[in-house]
């Protein structure tokens, strides 16, 4: 083969090839595509506060901050379109109260015993327990609220009158623990008692994670120290998942502060800001919407949308933290 | 050769494991706890059922922490105080739950007969005796929104995990935290969204649809975050194979990560329908539950499940709650087979590598 022959083949090659890092055609479809779907959420949110800002303005612009002070909800035009005696304002201020103290008592009680099943589902159970008990968790998640409200009414009311009235016998000293009127019946203590069995789980199951999470070398260097189980947990799993922890108890209690038909169910809802914890008469905002929300005149429907922005960005608040809490701690000393 | 008769069997020691004498005597201590309990509620003050577990719980307490006192001095004392602390919530978590089951089982049958699921409740009232009327209507119209909002949330819920996991935006944190935030979303806001952008001032009245699509609202976080657990699963050798033949990413996606996948978002979809099969607030606002079926989606109102139950306890009388029951009962049936069915589904399996 003559040099020149050689060159011709040489000469016939095709040119090279232009390598890019430029996504093709196709994905760049399927990159909008994907990003559309993962911006759906941001869109679905903001959608969610605009329209209930943009239905709830009116009642917004006229009562201004009172809305969300005021302790008077008053419908002057009857659902009829009959005009009512008393001129029409409306507030939130008592439904807040009754919110944030029903959310609180769930909390008291539904975080320590969350926290505690957490603590023995990380480090006491044995394995397969353990892998048992977690589905029961996750199911105790999925029950639906209609449930807890019907159980709550029919089989925990009676012993959530009993202690009610134990702790108005003892300690009826304490203000909150005082009644005017001997009225134990679906009281917010007893629904703050179902609110908190209904956010056992996910404070459980965040919690658990977070521990599940704790470094192994720490634990071991623990126990190679001579620790006990118990000093283990206080000095190394406690201070490592304390954040993530107080991250889920923020997530039941914005659990707790949106609950509707359970809390419907089990409390005496009246509008009223109620500090006897123990008497049965109170109430909270997602109650309160679907108690007004039947007979309501259009006027009223736009306080209730407007109740019912106050309630989504106050949970929205509530959670945003929670998860910031929670995803800062995931993130550390791993 | 001799055989060797007296074989040395030589077992691992085990020396975390208590010995027999320690087993013993956590036996007798449990015993001696109930047996005190058991007089303490025969011949005090103290009845009942809620007496008898606070006052085991802090007697047990109590007699753990001195003996394990008297055994090994305080450390091993607060150990055993943490350990029974530790069994008191598990119990404390477990004690609600076996009450709601075992309630639902007792009292969900009462209502239940032949014709229960092949009527609805349009000839009858929710106080009218147990052998009328049934629960057709709201099994249809429950089916029937669940698959719309399935058709819905599904791919909207694994687009969004796909955007955390294949493209890792620059969103992908911000999107993380909505999708979060979306799953602490009250569901009654769900349901008064729908009804503020879509129904209210539109003279659409309620409808199936918009129930599904406040039911989709709800369901599309539970999707998108166990989607995303599930993607995160798949080896970055599968995609990095994909791409190294030459495929384009979303042929990667499609052909290889998607089918790899499969199980794992199957079992996100059904745990999706198990947390919306229940959810009563937001069809309130947008379904106004019938009594008689309804199978158009598009038009009048429309029964389900929850709103059944809803319906029967608002009404209050005895039949009634039964019938809620009841309908709790068939809830709990779904939900509970729903979720065996994921376990089962989405137990572990190796990824094909």
């Amino acid at each position: 083969m003559s040099l020149n022959e050689i060159l011709d083949q040489v000469r016939d090659l095709p040119p090279p090839r232009i390598l890019s890092n430029k996504p093709r055609f196709s994905d760049r479809i399927f990159r909008g595509i994907v990003t559309l779907g993962g911006f759906t959420s941001l869109l679905i949110l903001g959608l969610i506060s605009l329209f209930l800002l943009y239905r709830g303005f009116s009642a917004l612009r006229t009562e201004g901050f009172g809305f969300i002070t005021k302790y008077e909800w008053v419908s002057s035009i009857n659902s009829d379109g009959t005009e009512g005696e008393a001129a029409s304002t409306y507030g939130v201020g008592a439904m807040l109260v009754g919110t944030i103290i029903t959310a609180i008592i769930a909390l008291l009680i539904g975080a320590p015993v969350a926290i505690l099943a957490a603590i023995y589902l990380a480090f006491y159970a044995p394995i397969r327990t353990r892998k048992f008990l977690v589905s029961v968790v996750d199911l105790m998640a999925a029950f639906p609220s209609i449930l807890f409200g019907l159980w709550g009414l029919n089989v925990l009311m009676d012993q959530g009158i009993y202690v009610a009235e134990l702790l108005n016998k003892y300690l009826g000293w304490i203000p909150i623990f005082q009644v005017p009127v001997p009225v134990f019946l679906r009281s917010p203590f007893i629904a703050g008692l179902v609110l908190a069995i209904m956010i056992i789980p996910i404070v459980t199951a965040v919690s658990r994670e977070i521990f599940a999470q704790t470094p192994l070398d720490r634990i071991q260097a623990a126990y190679a120290l001579g620790a006990t189980k118990w000093a283990m947990i206080k000095t190394v799993a406690i201070p490592y998942g304390y954040s993530g922890v107080v991250g889920g108890a923020m997530l039941g209690l914005g659990r707790a502060m949106g609950e509707t038909v359970a809390v419907f169910t089990v409390l005496n809802i009246v509008y009223r800001a109620n500090f006897d914890i123990l008497l049965g008469a109170g109430g909270n905002l997602a109650s309160h919407i679907i108690l007004k929300f039947g007979e309501a005149s259009s006027e009223e429907i736009k306080a209730l949308m407007a109740a019912g922005f106050v309630l989504f960005l106050l949970t929205l608040a509530v959670n945003l933290l929670a998860d910031f809490i929670v995803a800062r701690t995931g993130k550390r000393g791993k | 050769m001799v055989p060797v008769s007296n074989e040395i069997e030589v077992k691992p020691k085990q020396p975390w494991k208590p010995t027999q004498k320690e087993i013993n005597t956590n036996i007798g201590i449990f015993i001696l706890n109930i047996l005190v309990t058991l007089s303490l509620i025969q011949f005090t003050g103290f009845s009942g059922k809620l007496a008898f577990v606070v006052l085991f719980i802090l007697f047990s307490l109590s007699t753990n922490f001195l003996f394990s006192l008297y055994k090994g001095g305080t450390v091993l004392a607060k150990n055993s105080l943490a350990t029974g602390f530790a069994f008191t919530g598990i119990s404390l978590l477990l004690m609600p739950v076996i009450s709601i089951l075992g309630t639902v089982i007792k009292r969900g049958t009462e209502a239940m007969y032949i014709g229960f699921f092949t009527t609805d409740m349009s000839d009858d009232g929710f106080s009218s005796a147990l052998d009328v009327g049934g629960i057709k209507h709201a099994v249809i119209g429950s089916v029937i929104m669940v698959t719309i909002a399935l058709l819905f949330s599904v791919p909207i819920g694994i687009l969004t995990a796909l955007y955390l996991t294949e493209l890792k935006g620059r969103g992908s944190t911000l999107i993380r935290f909505l999708v979060q935030a979306m799953s602490g979303i009250p569901s009654i806001v769900a349901g008064l969204f729908i009804y503020s952008a879509l129904i209210t001032g539109s003279g659409r009245g309620f409808s199936g649809f918009m129930g599904a699509l406040a039911l989709t609202i709800l369901m599309i976080p539970t999707v998108a975050r166990t989607s995303e657990e599930v993607l995160k699963l798949i080896p970055s050798d599968l995609r990095e194979a994909g791409l190294a033949l030459g495929a384009t990413q979303w042929r990667t996606v499609a052909m290889v990560v998607i089918p790899a996948a499969k199980s794992g978002l199957i079992t996100a979809a059904i745990l999706g329908v198990a947390r919306i099969a229940g959810e009563t607030a937001p069809l309130l606002f947008t379904t106004g539950g019938a009594d008689a079926v309804n199978t158009n989606p598009l038009d009048g109102n429309i029964g389900s499940v929850p709103f059944y139950v809803w319906k029967a306890l608002i009404d209050g009388s005895p039949n009634a709650i039964a019938r809620a029951w009841a309908g709790i009962f068939l809830l709990m049936i779904i939900v509970l087979s729903l979720f065996i069915v994921a376990r089962k589904i989405g137990s572990p399996k190796k990824v094909r590598s």
